[in-house]
């Protein structure tokens, strides 16, 4: 194994690029070394002046995603070795606007997440008093959707949202629906409003590439896909049910 | 004020239009959108067909002759091809969409997509039964 690796970096100066550039930086090249360590090495050794965003190193926080050799991925996650003899190219995420280097805006995203009502509602009862029993099957339900930890990779991954920014999104879509499916929550029609609109799920064409970047093993695809079937059948049932009965 | 100044300062990337081009599941997605055109040519062609059939034998064998085309037949191929990739990524799209439960646990997502290519598979042998040998 060479011992160093050399790493491509997207730069971007707001205050004097117009544009961004790349600059190489040789790292060294250990077997236990994500890009992510990479990355934090120049930042230590060779350039400080170079911005990104990370903070757990274990795949949780959901903060060091970037483009890796033209692929969302957490740095965290992905090994310098696994690209020997090298270049690695890294950039900042794609879809989302540049603030600095490898630092994007997701002020859209969070934007739109607290829109699709993330959070258990109640129509009758106060929360606090009860206690809340759940089956395994249920939990089943929606477990895969609670995993999510916003790291952007699904929209990143996304040509329908580079191509139509008000479409809410994989992970936000994905988070309506760990909540609709979560057998405590009574709010699904609360979000039809929102969810089955040309901005919501609708706006899916099912490239499914939102499923393969994601590092958590949901599947956001799977839940507009889903969410389709649930919002045709309930708009279907409008026409032809009478109200008490929908 | 200062986020009104990061904002000036934001790139945004502008979108190649071969962006389709550079991932194998983008050109994927971007051919079964163009699907749909060869999808509505079928239509066409077989509504022309149920046409020329309920006008009787000159009109039909005129439909036959126009069949025969060689840039018809190139591209009633090309149509087919194009309609058995949208058949088939909507009978594997049916699965996610479809989710069963059975004795409290979920069925598994391929039983959904084999009933699916079963329910076509059924369906292209009655048809082929009428069109072929059931007189």
């Amino acid at each position: 194994m060479p011992e160093t690796i050399t790493m491509q970096v997207t730069r971007y100066r707001p205050d004097t690029d117009r544009s961004p550039t790349i600059q190489e930086y040789a790292v060294p090249l250990r077997k236990e070394w994500a890009v992510l360590d990479g990355l934090n090495y120049i930042k230590d050794r060779l350039d400080g002046t170079l911005s990104f965003r990370w903070s757990c190193r274990m795949g949780i926080c959901g903060s060091c995603g970037m483009t890796v050799n033209g692929n969302p991925a957490l740095t965290c996650g992905t090994f310098l070795h696994d690209f020997a003899p090298g270049p690695v190219r890294v950039e900042p995420l794609t879809n989302f606007p540049v603030i600095r280097d490898l630092v994007v805006s997701i002020d859209d995203f969070l934007r739109k997440l607290p829109t699709v009502r993330p959070w258990l509602i109640r129509e009758d009862e106060t929360v606090e008093d009860v206690e809340f029993l759940q089956t395994p099957g249920e939990l089943d339900n929606y477990k895969q959707f609670s995993m999510c930890i916003n790291c952007m990779l699904c929209y990143a991954a996304c040509p329908v949202y580079a191509a139509e920014p008000d479409f809410l999104g994989p992970a936000a879509i994905a988070l309506a629906q760990r909540y609709n499916l979560d057998s405590r929550d009574q709010g699904a029609h609360q979000r039809l409003d929102l969810l089955a609109t040309p901005q919501g799920v609708w706006a899916c064409t099912y490239v499914g590439e939102c499923s393969a970047a994601c590092p958590k093993g949901v599947d956001p695809a799977g839940a507009i896909q889903r969410y389709k079937l649930t919002a045709a059948t309930r708009t279907l049932r409008s026409f032809l049910l009478p109200k008490g009965a929908r | 004020m200062s986020t009104e100044l990061t904002d000036l300062r934001l790139y945004r990337p502008p979108i190649r239009r071969t962006w389709w081009l550079h991932r194998r599941s983008y050109l994927m997605f971007v051919l079964r959108e163009v699907s749909c055109v060869f999808v509505a040519w079928a239509v066409v062609f077989l509504l022309l067909m149920i046409n020329a059939v309920h006008a009787g034998e000159d009109a039909y064998q005129r439909f036959l002759a126009f069949s025969g085309n060689p840039w018809v037949l190139v591209l009633n191929i090309v149509a087919l091809a194009f309609v058995l990739l949208h058949a088939i990524t909507w009978f594997n799209l049916a699965p996610k969409a479809i989710v069963l439960t059975a004795r409290g646990r979920r069925l598994a997502p391929r039983a959904v997509a084999a009933a699916h290519f079963g329910a076509w598979l059924v369906a292209t042998v009655v048809v082929g039964w009428i069109v072929l040998g059931g007189r």
